[in-house]
């Protein structure tokens, strides 16, 4: 049963992946996006982690691809692009070649260190706990400080982005 | 194989460390071989989300919270990257409307 889970999540996310990239509408490309976050969601699910596996559709699926389609429903690039022009010749070979010698290099590894994956097996201590409770408790503890950053980080991005799209008002008027 | 040592097998550890390495090497091959911008920002995405999953599967493997942990703190690095990024984004298309990733190398100083 967790096999089939997993099969059928691991298709959701590797066909989205390859919509994504092979796409050449962007609308498609980003529903692509989507069937990928939700097949990480499905993992997420599989996996126990049900905090992350609401946050990651309600922000991921949620947030960030409405904003992308946003984005390309403002800017009217919602259009096919001709995939086939390619001003490097090369560049298609070598990024696949790369692609496939990360891809390959990183499986190589896992798979000769998949003895040491096995063998610790701790299952979380969780006292009856839920997830939530001990991801609350780990972040508002050991990470109060880090989780207080991101609030700085995230009121500088949303300073940051509105300087930059905000047109100059007294540029505009001399 | 038969229905019932299918249903006997369950994904370890590995399963999702190497989907994950799929994901990622679909998303590196993506941020190099598309020249759209958005898409190259979607590629981004990929290669995060696959981060994250096998930040998850080896923090249950190991019983340890802080790879989920973690794992928020990359969603919220992901939404405040979006934002800036497709801040960027739409002020350059707006300029240039269609303008690829070749074309912001007139960007240069």
């Amino acid at each position: 049963m967790e096999l089939i889970v997993f099969v059928l999540a691991s298709l959701m996310v590797l066909a989205g992946a390859l919509g994504v990239v092979l796409r050449s509408n962007p609308v498609h490309a980003a529903l692509s996006l989507v069937l990928t976050l939700f097949g990480v969601a499905v993992h997420f699910v599989a996996l126990e982690a049900h905090f992350l596996a609401a946050v990651q559709v309600i922000v991921y699926a949620g947030a960030i691809v409405v904003l992308f389609l946003f984005v390309i429903m403002l800017l009217g690039v919602d259009k096919s692009e001709d995939l086939s022009i390619e001003p490097f010749p090369i560049q298609r070979p070598v990024a696949i070649v790369v692609g496939a010698a990360i891809t390959g290099l990183v499986v190589a590894a896992v798979v000769r260190a998949r003895d040491t994956i096995a063998e610790t097996d701790t299952p979380l201590a969780s006292d009856g706990d839920s997830n939530v409770q001990l991801l609350a408790r780990n972040l508002f503890s050991d990470h109060v400080f880090a989780f207080e950053f991101t609030s700085i980080l995230l009121i500088v991005a949303v300073a940051g982005t509105v300087v930059l799209t905000r047109k100059d008002k007294r540029k505009v008027e001399q | 194989m038969s229905a019932a040592m299918l249903g006997a097998v369950t994904p370890t550890t590995t399963y999702y460390l190497i989907l994950s390495a799929l994901l990622f090497g679909i998303g590196a091959a993506g941020l190099m071989v598309r020249r759209n911008p958005l898409i190259m920002f979607m590629c981004i995405e990929l290669m995060l989300n696959a981060v994250n999953l096998s930040f998850v599967a080896l923090a249950v493997r190991f019983g340890n919270i802080d790879g989920q942990t973690a794992v928020f703190f990359v969603l919220v690095v992901a939404a405040a990257e979006v934002v800036v990024g497709l801040g960027l984004i739409i002020s350059v298309l707006k300029r240039r409307p269609g303008a690829t990733a070749d074309d912001l190398a007139e960007l240069r100083g």
